[in-house]
């Protein structure tokens, strides 16, 4: 437990948003390079690490997928002493003022984001928010020293430290997805201590929160037999109607809709239910808005299933996360790929139902 | 020149009592692995539900590989929270409009328990709600207190209408994208022998023309058709001055070929080829107006180095909600210009005109 | 290279409708090309130099296609309903001008029912072509226009329709060509493509990249400016280099490539500028999700009243987009190095 919550804290403290994912991926691969065979860093920036399985070669691979980009500002321009700007990711603007950032210019920058007053903003109001557009980031420079340090197209990090919320119960930014990014590495100890028939690609993937590039672009290099995503889902809590979120530390969720494989939902579920892992059924009617996405649809078609981790908050600097269901995350997934047989994919076919057992 | 018989419209008819919401495509999926088993070369279904199907052409020299691709999927319903005595919350799966599922029956789950969707009687509504559409988060699906548990979360549902023939015309849901499917397994059936005729019964086309996108990439096609259904909205406009200028497509006009929509601009040098297949052959046809939408064909000529393509759709009214209806005519017109297209499909179709 | 803007501006081009606009550039490539290719989707591709040891396969995409009008309907009296084919705004459309590919020539207006306060939207707008009837009318249901300006320059600025991208397609066209008969040493391996259909969704080059396989991709596109009056506010101005793109609505640049070229401007002394655009992506974006992925990056030449059939580009950042972009080329991608 300590381990995993350390191993947490350590990646959300690390910048690591859409398109920049290398400091954390730095610190990814130094927590998988012990337990993985071939580390890797794709074309766009996901990083690939193999755990070879024991079939006979050539075996059959298995991409489990967990985007570790995250969200954030970018500067766009300068006003006066203060800085412009955009989103990276879906930014919510009505979270921003007051919070505190990291620009990551010339040298890393505290600051934080301003909120103009009414009257200096067209068509300000006062009981409104300020759109985007209008807020700015203060780092406390003069305008001049401001255009040495920081230019356009700086990023710029949520700065909220982790918080711990009793014994399974952690705070703060970026934990969509880092909690999958640990789940995977947990995931990936248990299966060094365990003979695996397939092999295992570990994907931290990048840019999902804008154009799912990571995954798809491993997706295709790799040329798994099968795929699953894990990222997270709504927590039951204010702000997210009750039939479409899951409680904290209640379990994880099972993805059930066009994205995912019926058969391998069937084998989660199973799996799940062997373990006394609770989970949840989570109906995804259209797509799943994960990875999971982009995978099914590399090349020939991969079955794909989906994992999430329930998280309130999602994409504020406050995100919260039970570390209960991170291990169960990684436990199930562990278990699954364990029990590959090397002839699964020939079992593996549609039926005409695919109802719900 | 094909044609539409008794044959035909009965596997239309099972084709269209048959559900299949975007997902969950093995009822079509099974009708039509039985009916075009014997007659092709190749036959697999792959990782996500495609039946893809070849049949090979004959002689030594080259020929063209020619993906035509129908959808199994049909917009519809999932369960997707148990409210319990019966009452389930729902997702709609692909476009529906929230207006058209008010005090319709359905069928739920893969047993087709039967299913409703009320409304809240008019007594209790006062006059200026009745102004504004029932929200859909004040809908439910309710199989009714007894069967609540013969159906549980994640099951689809499908409004629950009947083929019927009216006179000329058929009344029927998902006839988008049955009358593709339908057609498709005729071609199967009398496939022309000049081409590989690369089949693709596509799932999840509804939500994103995903199927579509896979099977193009493992047929790896040099041409590529999509055969779907389209709206006809040629109704008088409410002024008799006025005149309807966004049709869509019209009943009885014969069938629609697109130049564009918001997928794909079909290759000139297609739509050119199946306008002088009709016009030689005296069938009719209309041109689809440019717009919105999209049919397979968006995500066939985009897959790998790219792939010419273009649609043909049978015109039909009310898609996308619980009865729509067509032209028999229409229908058989459109398997008849296809098929002579195939048919007459040479390597010089490719050349570019500067 | 003003004469050749002139030439490939005033060439009709819609989406999916490149023909003309193609065989003009394939004239003026031809002579420099090791190989030219047109490929399904009508992509013209040109090959030209080998790949050196320290080398890469690069693929460099100006779009062949302009917005237009598509047909949808000819009413009673002869006049012509349209949709748009890629971002086509009403505001830019009422009273200008329209040539049809088969010559017909037109002008559009819109239905008085409400007003002139409120603009209309593009379903209320018509083309009229001089008809009275769909008899007469020689335009049917699937004919495409495009939008007509003619060529202007304005001291140093240049007025016309279609600058995107044919602005680009010059800034390649001129590259290859000095890179040719110059005789100028590269390492790389270039492919030339002048895409099509990138106005209705970067369809072009998402298909000859997958052809291509690239090591590396560069779009020349044109941007929007923050310099007009209560305009965004965009640290690009007209006049001050070419723009290096950060990110744009659809993309992040991959940061090793900004940074080489950045650093390969200010090695050669050639101003420049970092761009985020918020809105509208171009052909890197799509080359970038290709196969295993490709870093990619964008030079863009600064225009203002994009999608207008008045665009603006000037004339001194369009040489310095040819220079940057030669340099880019001539010369090997430090950060690339060292890549599995």
């Amino acid at each position: 437990m300590p381990e995993t919550l350390e191993l947490l804290k350590k990646l959300i403290s690390a910048p690591g948003l859409s398109g920049y994912e290398g400091p954390v991926s730095q610190l990814v691969a130094e927590a998988w390079e012990a337990i993985t065979d071939e580390l890797q860093t794709s074309r766009v920036g996901s990083l690939q690490g193999l755990q070879c399985g024991t079939g006979t070669d050539p075996r059959p691979k298995i991409l489990l997928a967990t985007h570790m980009d995250a969200i954030g500002l970018m500067v766009s321009g300068y006003a006066g002493d203060c800085l412009r700007v955009t989103s990276v990711g879906g930014v919510d603007h009505r979270v921003l003022p007051g919070q505190s950032v990291t620009v990551h210019g010339r040298e890393d920058l505290p600051g934080l984001v301003a909120q103009p007053p009414a009257n200096l903003i067209p068509g300000g109001d006062k009981k409104k928010p300020v759109a985007m557009q209008y807020l700015l980031v203060d780092v406390g420079l003069n305008a001049e020293e401001l255009r040495q340090k920081v230019r356009v197209g700086d990023l710029i990090s949520f700065a909220q430290e982790p918080l711990e919320m009793g014994e399974n119960t952690v705070a703060g930014h970026s934990l969509d997805n880092r909690v999958s990014v640990v789940a995977l590495t947990l995931a990936l100890e248990d299966l060094r201590d365990r003979s695996h028939a397939w092999d295992v690609w570990a994907v931290a993937t990048a840019q999902e929160e804008e154009t799912m590039a990571g995954a798809k672009t491993s997706a295709y290099d790799l040329r798994p037999e099968l795929a699953v995503a894990v990222d997270v889902t709504f927590g039951e809590g204010p702000g997210a109607p009750k039939h479409k979120a899951y409680p904290l530390g209640e379990g994880v969720t099972l993805g059930w809709g066009p994205t995912v494989h019926p058969v391998l939902h069937a084998e989660f579920k199973k799996i799940a239910q062997e373990l006394e892992i609770p989970f949840a059924l989570e109906p995804l009617p259209r797509r799943s808005g994960t990875d999971a996405d982009a995978l099914q649809l590399s090349t020939v078609g991969i079955p794909t299933m989906v994992v999430s981790i329930p998280l309130r908050y999602m994409h504020t600097p406050v995100e919260m996360v039970s570390l209960k269901d991170i291990k169960r995350a990684g436990r199930l997934l562990a278990e699954f790929v364990a029990r590959l047989p090397l002839d699964y994919m020939d079992t593996l076919t549609w039926k005409e139902s695919v109802s719900l057992s | 020149m094909l044609e539409i018989g008794q044959e035909q419209l009965e596997l239309l008819e099972r084709l269209t009592n048959a559900c299949a919401v975007s997902g969950d495509e093995g009822a079509v999926r099974k009708i039509v692995l039985d009916e075009v088993e014997e007659y092709v070369d190749e036959l697999q279904v792959d990782a996500l539900g495609n039946v893809l199907a070849l049949c090979r052409g004959e002689g030594d020299g080259e020929r063209l590989k020619v993906m035509v691709a129908a959808h199994m999927d049909e917009v519809g319903f999932m369960l997707t929270a148990d409210e319990k005595k019966g009452l389930y919350r729902f997702a709609r799966v692909g476009g529906l409009d929230p207006r058209q599922l008010v005090g319709k029956a359905l069928w739920v789950g893969a047993e087709r328990i039967p299913g409703v969707i009320g409304a809240k009687p008019i007594h209790f509504t006062k006059k200026k709600e009745r102004q504004n559409a029932i929200s859909l988060e004040s809908l439910r699906i309710d199989v009714g207190p007894e069967n609540g548990s013969k159906i549980k979360v994640g099951d689809r549902a499908t409004f629950a209408t009947q083929f019927t023939r009216l006179g000329k015309s058929i009344r029927a849901k998902a006839l988008d994208d049955r009358f593709g499917v339908a057609t498709l397994i005729e071609l199967v059936k009398h496939a022309p022998q000049n081409i590989d005729l690369l089949t693709a019964f596509t799932v999840q086309e509804e939500v994103g023309l995903r199927g579509a996108w896979v099977a193009a990439y493992a047929l790896d096609p040099d041409l590529g058709f999509a055969l779907d259904s389209t709206p006809a909205r040629d109704f008088l406009p409410w002024n008799d001055e006025e005149e309807n200028v966004t049709y869509n497509t019209r009943l009885g006009a014969g069938p629609a070929i697109y130049t564009t929509d918001a997928r794909t601009i079909s290759d000139p040098r297609l739509i050119k080829h199946l306008i002088t297949t009709a016009e030689e052959l005296d069938l009719p046809y209309q041109l689809r107006q440019p717009g919105g939408g999209g049919t397979d064909a968006g995500a066939i000529h985009r897959q790998r180095a790219g792939v010419p393509s273009v649609t043909v759709s049978v015109p039909a009214r009310y898609l996308h909600s619980a009865a729509s209806l067509a032209r028999m005519a229409d229908w058989e017109a459109t398997l008849a210009l296809v098929h002579a297209a195939l048919g007459r499909l040479g390597a010089g179709i490719m050349q570019f005109a500067d | 290279m003003k004469s050749l803007i002139k030439k490939f501006a005033q060439i009709p081009g819609p989406s999916g409708y490149e023909n003309q606009i193609r065989a003009a550039v394939r004239a003026e490539v031809e002579p420099c090309a090791n190989e030219v290719i047109v490929d399904a989707l009508g992509n013209l591709i040109v090959r030209w130099g080998e790949k050196g040891p320290d080398g890469l396969r690069m693929m460099l995409s100006a779009h062949l296609d302009e917005i237009g009008v598509i047909a949808t309907h000819v009413d009673k009296k002869g006049f012509v309903r349209f949709a748009g084919l890629g971002g086509v705004h009403p505001a830019y459309c009422v009273g200008g001008h329209v040539r049809f590919l088969n010559g017909t020539r037109g002008v559009i207006s819109f239905e008085k029912e409400s007003g002139l306060k409120k603009m209309p939207s593009l379903d209320k707008l018509f083309i009229d072509v001089g008809a009275t009837s769909p008899g007469d009318c020689p335009v049917g249901v699937g004919d495409v226009a495009v939008f007509a300006r003619k060529y202007q320059e304005l001291g140093e600025k240049i007025v016309t329709k279609a600058l995107d991208d044919r602005i680009g397609v010059v800034v390649l066209v001129e590259a290859l060509r000095q890179l040719h008969e110059e005789n100028l040493d590269s390492p790389h391996e270039l492919y030339f493509v002048f895409s099509t259909q990138e106005e209705v969704g970067l369809r072009g080059a998402g298909t000859s990249a997958y052809h291509i396989n690239p090591d590396l991709g560069l779009s020349v596109d044109v941007t929007s400016t923050g310099d007009t009056p209560k305009g965004s506010k965009m640290e690009v101005r007209l006049g001050e280099g070419p723009a290096i793109k950060v990110r744009d609505g659809g993309m992040l640049s991959d940061p090793r490539v900004v940074d080489w070229m950045v650093s390969t401007a200010e090695e050669h002394e050639i101003p420049c500028q970092l761009e985020i655009l918020k809105g509208g992506t171009t052909d890197a974006r799509a080359i970038q999700v290709t196969r295993a992925g490709v870093p990619v990056g964008c030079l863009s030449v600064p225009c203002r009243y994009v999608h207008s059939p008045s665009e603006m580009v000037d004339y001194g950042d369009v040489e310095d987009s040819v220079r940057l972009l030669v340099a880019l080329l001539s010369d090997q991608v430090p950060q690339l190095e060292g890549e599995e």
